[in-house]
């Protein structure tokens, strides 16, 4: 249990270059994910829940996975320091933090990573503390183990943390139960415990999707201070398309395990280019929009990972499906523009992504959108 | 703390008070007349008739009642039929015999309980798992009547290891005490024990499935450390509860296990008053046993509060 060596933080570029580099490939790259998939074995067959996925994440970047649930966005973070049950689950590809490929660890070899290098912020607050120890004690544990701190000195830095996430009278609120706290306040320590030893990458797992609006803004904005003021990368996984608009640096968005596009934020939102992308920015709100009577649905259901459709996953569903090779060949993941890139046969044309999803504005003036967003 | 524990007691009487107007009710209720009974063939109309009043059988139930259970309260819980013995004198008699007896069938349970549950839900679908579950499945399902004369042919008969039956005051001879306590706390143990298993194995389960068990492993803890600190701290709430349970079950007597090994305790001591329309007695074990469920279950609730500070401050 003891006896292993955090692995020291710091300079990733050479790691990067060796992992080739992707879009952004650059000295600062934290993370590098290539061809990641994910599986379980089930009764039914097997459930490939994450297909080939890839990613660059630099220091300091905001990288939303948007998806609707069971897209494999979650897992595929979750399985990057295997917090998936192991088997059935199954893991496969590579994730370079710095130099090591942590898919090729171990459980017990990727203890120093969890939390240390990779904090996790998950979506229920209400259930993400012990109830039965001081949020003190749950705030202080990591950094004891991790950091080797003593109690006396690790108190001293949770008191900090919680004043850096914004809970009032904290050197007091130490030895207080998590019931003793709000959802919105839970939340806020559940993210100093995600920060409290520091990590490279913070994964925020639909870490606002169970608060109220006023929370949920206040707590975007916190994230988003804190990674200032801290400089790690942030992966900010949410169904939530508005609030990807008011953080992310970039997009990628899953579709049945797989990523169907890919793009700054701001291209995203301009000119979406995937059908379902832009079937995602149909479905949202826009406040003070009264020219649109109602919100469009994506028709169907997804599909289930044990029983893939062949071909594109996302033609059964698709109202733009016009090649013949959609029901039968796979689309390759092209690039359609500097770092964006698109897995489909049919290229939304500008024109009518903009007519399907009148939101671009949204992508002008990001800091409403978040409200906007948060009324679905 | 303090108050908690002052109102858990007040709720505990009153629940008291309500068993003994059930049990005194019932047993009145019940067809036989006791008084015939111990008359037997030596019916005399006139000594029948000195014994209903001097047993205070002639008054209206209710003032039967009050008159009862006010000398309870003093801890006069009337005298045999039987034996003219005072109740109270053969409740004690028989208590260190159930006692020692509920101590050590629970400790048994527990000594498998806790392990084998544990190990089973951390290897869930494991062999072990399989092993353990039908363990408790067999445990729960074999007669104890039947489970005990196997461990006396065995290991008395047989192997000669333990005396078959009886008991021996600790006080008066340990080490014979111990031999003769063995085989008859293993019969209740395991069966106790099975079902503590199935138990433990479901609350394990339930707190290793907790959202919060999964940010614990997120912040790098060693399983081992995620296991007693996050799991078990939480599994121990519901767990504490059933052992409660198992322990006011076994305090009141285990009669069958009672009968066979020829155990002095409550248990039989109940099952020889019903036997014999010994009302006094039967009220007076009743009532232990009522006594002995809510005691252990104030104690249940103070080890809660102890175990979770959500009930500490409601």
């Amino acid at each position: 249990m003891s006896g292993q060596h955090p692995p020291a933080g710091g300079a990733h570029g050479a790691a990067a270059a060796a992992s080739g580099a992707g879009p952004d490939g650059g000295a600062d790259l934290v993370l590098s994910v290539r061809d990641l998939e994910v599986s379980f074995g089930t009764k039914r067959g097997t459930a490939r829940v994450v297909r080939g996925l890839d990613y660059d994440l630099a220091r300091g970047e905001t990288l939303a996975i948007v998806g609707e649930s069971g897209s494999g966005k979650s897992v595929s973070t979750l399985a990057l320091t295997k917090l998936i049950p192991i088997p059935p689950g199954r893991v496969t590809g590579t994730a370079h933090l710095g130099e090591v490929d942590l898919i090729g660890l171990s459980e017990q070899e990727l203890l120093p990573y969890r939390g240390r290098r990779i904090g996790f912020v998950f979506q229920d607050p209400m259930t993400s503390l012990n109830p039965v120890h001081t949020i003190g004690r749950q705030l202080t544990e990591g950094m004891r183990h991790h950091l080797r701190l003593s109690e006396a000195d690790a108190r001293d830095r949770a008191v900090d943390l919680l004043r850096q996430v914004g809970i009032p009278g904290a050197e007091h609120r130490l030895d207080d139960y998590p019931h003793q706290f709000s959802g919105g306040m839970r939340q806020r320590v559940v993210i100093a415990i995600g920060l409290s030893c520091g990590p490279d990458v913070l994964v925020a797992d639909e870490a606002t999707t169970a608060l109220d609006v006023t929370t949920q803004a206040q707590l975007v904005d916190l994230v988003g201070q804190l990674q200032a003021d801290l400089g790690m990368a942030v992966i900010w996984i949410t169904h939530d398309l508005g609030v990807v608009a008011g953080i992310a640096d970039r997009v990628l968005v899953m579709y049945a395990g797989e990523v169907v596009e890919q793009a700054s934020v701001e291209e995203l939102f301009a000119r979406p280019r995937h059908p379902y992308t832009v079937g995602l920015l149909a479905s949202l709100p826009v406040l003070g929009d009264f020219d649109r009577d109602e919100l469009t649905a994506i028709p169907g259901l997804p599909p289930s990972a044990t029983d893939l459709p062949p071909g594109c996953s996302f033609h059964p569903r698709c109202t733009f499906r016009d090649d013949p090779r959609c029901e039968h060949e796979r689309p390759p993941l092209r690039e359609v523009a500097p770092g964006h890139r698109v897995r489909s046969f049919y290229m939304v044309p500008e024109e009518e992504a903009r007519h399907a999803a009148a939101s671009e504005r949204v992508a002008v003036e990001p800091p409403d959108v978040r409200d906007q967003g948060v009324v679905s | 703390m303090a108050r908690f524990a002052l109102r858990r007691s007040a709720q505990a009487l009153v629940a008291l008070l309500g068993v003994s107007i059930v049990v005194f009710a019932l047993i009145h209720l019940v067809p036989g007349d006791p008084v015939r009974t111990a008359l037997g063939t030596r019916f005399d109309q006139d000594l029948y008739e000195a014994l209903v009043a001097r047993a205070g059988l002639d008054q209206p139930i209710v003032v039967q009642y009050v008159d009862w259970l006010a000398r309870a309260a003093m801890g006069d819980l009337g005298v045999s039929f039987r034996t003219g013995q005072p109740v109270t004198a053969a409740l004690l008699e028989r208590l260190p015999a159930t006692m020692l007896l509920a101590a050590a069938a629970l400790l048994v349970g527990l000594v498998i309980a806790l392990p084998a549950g544990i190990l089973s839900a951390v290897r869930q679908g494991k062999p072990i798992d399989y092993a353990a579950s039908g363990f408790a499945q067999i445990g729960v399902s074999v007669p104890d009547f039947w489970f005990g004369l196997l461990l006396i042919l065995i290991f008395a008969r047989g192997l000669g290891w333990f005396p078959p039956s009886g008991y021996v005051s600790p006080l008066v001879d340990p080490v014979e005490s111990l031999r003769r306590l063995v085989l008859p706390a293993v019969t209740a143990g395991v069966v106790t024990g099975a079902i503590l298993t199935r138990f433990v194995r479901s609350s394990v389960l339930e707190a290793m499935g907790a959202e919060h068990v999964r940010l614990a492993r997120a912040k790098g803890l060693p399983e081992r450390y995620v296991l007693r600190h996050h799991v078990l701290r939480n599994a121990w709430i519901p767990i504490v509860t059933v052992t409660g349970l198992q322990l006011a079950t076994l305090l009141g007597g285990i009669v069958v296990v009672e009968v066979v090994f020829a155990w002095p305790g409550l248990g039989r001591l109940a099952l020889d008053s019903v036997q014999r329309r010994d009302y006094p007695v039967l009220q007076g074990a009743v009532l232990f046993m009522a006594l002995a469920f809510l005691v252990v279950n104030v104690l249940v609730d103070l080890l809660y509060a102890r175990l979770d500070p959500r009930i500490r401050a409601s």
